[in-house]
């Protein structure tokens, strides 16, 4: 155990505010992948605010650790940690896909700092993810690389490649994680398309597959301590979530893959802030 | 004295000199490495070659992040898969990122002649030059090829190289500097000017001799970036000609014709583009049957000529 209650306390705060902070960038009527963001949330925040080593001073650190967001779409949580930590400033929330804006609707390694690759098109992160682990190998760097993953996702042929690949490779220090929310943009997993047995799978490629609760602090920080100190080879985290966690209208709804939310449904989502505040400090 | 020579081969020898001080090229190879050569660099620097197996997307997207890592990361494959079959991840991990990843398309065109047309390759210039930040190489020989791929690993952003399968005569200047971007006049003329590129230099400097004997003086420019495209040196070479005519072993859609064409549209000249039609390649016993058949022989770019200067 390399936390303490009150480091878990604090990153629970945190996951609160990159919830907030995704609320802020899509207000009623602008459209935002709320749900695969939210479900994600946790996991982002003991990555950015615990696990990783970041340099926000310098985003361009070379002794940083890297994440790729392949989900790419769900880059909102993704601008929700790295605001917290600096990387520019809250004005530029309210200016998500825009034009003038440099937070892009899809990860952009030239517009925003503290991106690390070009990623949207699905299927592609994992990839990169290993070209850089590899890489760091080569110049036996102590640097880890993440790559977050759709459930959803995992349809796309390219990932089993590089699956594959890092085994082969014993990238010992590229951990994948995958958001399991079992539902994607029109429906669930399960009905476009069968990806069960996921452990099952990763396994049998080589991968240290480790299964835990995707919303829950302790088992998330657990779980990237234990794919560190894992030394054989490549990890996958299935995290079991939830989409849209934390905001009940949209728990467990595929339509808010991406949509905008009603005057309504926001106040809502607001209130759930609160309450998620005043749970934490009770 | 040699008078043709592998291109691939010549790739192959030159990364492993390049290989030697510069200690970031790193080699990616989906198990074509004995035709495509970069196997010479993996029993150089086997600790720097990377061997991806038939996996071609994977490999391209491996490359951006080898690239976000510092190196320099050479895809390998034949021209069809290098950039088809991992078009998207070139597109999307490597060409909008703008990443220092070098591309080899081997066996391009129509020059793996006994393979057919699932490996042959008649619109990869297209795929690859349509794409914003990618530079686009085609030489015509082993000696372009050598230069070509010394100023590819120095020069920063994606870039492109398709390397015909068979030797080729040398035609180029092996004591001429080169750069990227260049143009280069290989035979001087005055009634029309011929812009060709890889196989279809050589062709085009014996259609010169053709002509020659028929009273017609033709220029031919040895294209080998095709994208940037030099529009200036273009335009200069078309000073006083009466026609253009562009020849390529690709297709007439979206290649070198239609860069050519498109660079010079405000330009009152009749311009032919000889290429491969809209239809894929074959097989054949040997590639001078395909450089026949399908129209890209010195006799085709001579033809061209005649219809360009009937044209005035």
């Amino acid at each position: 155990m390399n936390y303490s209650q009150e480091q878990v306390t604090e990153l629970k705060r945190k996951a609160i505010q990159v919830r907030a902070n995704i609320l802020e960038m899509i207000p009623p009527g602008k459209v935002g992948h709320l749900g695969g963001s939210t479900s994600i949330a946790d996991v982002m925040a003991a990555l950015y605010f615990h696990t990783m080593s970041v340099n926000p001073s310098d985003p361009k650190d070379p002794k940083r650790d890297r994440l790729i967001m392949s989900k790419g779409h769900a880059v909102l949580v993704q601008y929700a940690c790295l605001v917290e930590l600096g990387y520019f400033g809250r004005e530029e929330l309210a200016k998500v896909k825009t034009f003038e804006g440099m937070l892009q609707g899809h990860p952009d390694m030239d517009r925003t700092p503290g991106i690390e690759a070009v990623t949207g098109s699905l299927g592609q992160g994992l990839s990169v993810a290993l070209g850089l682990a590899l890489g760091f190998k080569l110049d036996k760097l102590p640097n880890r690389v993440y790559a977050i993953l759709g459930d959803g996702e995992l349809a796309e042929g390219q990932i089993w490649e590089a699956v594959m690949a890092a085994h082969g490779f014993k990238a010992n220090n590229l951990t994948a994680i995958v958001d399991f929310n079992g539902l994607q943009a029109t429906s669930t997993t399960k009905e476009i398309f069968p990806i069960e047995n996921l452990p099952q799978k990763w396994s049998s490629f080589g991968w240290n597959v480790i299964e835990i609760d995707g919303h829950d602090m302790v088992q998330i920080l657990d779980a990237l301590e234990a794919a560190k100190a894992f030394t054989d080879g490549p990890s996958v985290i299935l995290a079991h979530t939830v989409k849209g966690k934390c905001f009940a209208f949209a728990e467990g709804k595929a339509k808010y893959h991406n949509a905008a939310m009603t005057e309504e449904e926001y106040k809502e989502a607001w209130a759930c802030i609160e309450n998620l505040k005043r749970e934490v400090e009770a | 004295m040699r008078t043709s020579d592998s291109l691939r081969k010549t790739y192959g020898e030159t990364l492993v000199e390049l290989g030697k001080d510069n200690k970031e090229i790193v080699m990616l190879e989906a198990d074509l490495g004995n035709s495509t050569m970069s196997a010479m660099f993996g029993a150089a620097y086997p600790e720097r070659y990377f061997q991806m197996g038939i996996a071609e997307q994977n490999m391209a997207s491996v490359a951006a992040g080898l690239s976000l890592a510092g190196k320099i990361p050479f895809i390998n494959s034949f021209a069809v898969f290098a950039t088809g079959r991992a078009y998207d991840q070139i597109r999307s991990s490597v060409a909008i990122a703008n990443l220092n990843v070098k591309i080899c398309g081997s066996s391009a065109g129509l020059s793996d002649f006994g393979d057919g047309k699932t490996h042959q390759s008649i619109d990869d210039i297209a795929l690859m030059q349509v794409l914003p930040n990618m530079t686009v190489l085609s030489p015509c020989d082993a000696i372009e090829t050598e230069k070509m791929t010394k100023a590819m690993a120095e020069c920063n952003g994606p870039v492109y190289l398709r390397i015909n399968r068979n030797d080729l005569p040398l035609v180029t200047d092996p004591k001429a500097e080169y750069k990227i971007g260049q143009m280069t006049e290989m035979v001087e003329g005055k009634d029309v000017v011929v812009f060709a590129t890889g196989v279809m230099v050589q062709q085009s400097m014996e259609a010169a001799k053709i002509l020659e004997k028929e009273g017609i003086s033709i220029r031919v420019v040895n294209v080998s970036t095709i994208k940037p495209l030099d529009i200036a040196a273009l335009e200069s070479y078309c000073e006083g000609v009466k026609g253009v005519v562009t020849a390529e072993e690709h297709s007439i859609f979206g290649g070198l014709g239609s860069a050519v064409c498109s660079a010079l549209s405000k330009k009152r000249l009749p311009i032919e583009v000889l290429g491969v039609q809209d239809s894929f390649g074959t097989s054949a016993e040997n590639y001078s049957i395909l450089l026949k058949a399908y129209g890209l022989e010195s006799e085709d770019v001579a033809k061209k000529v005649r219809a360009v200067l009937s044209a005035n």
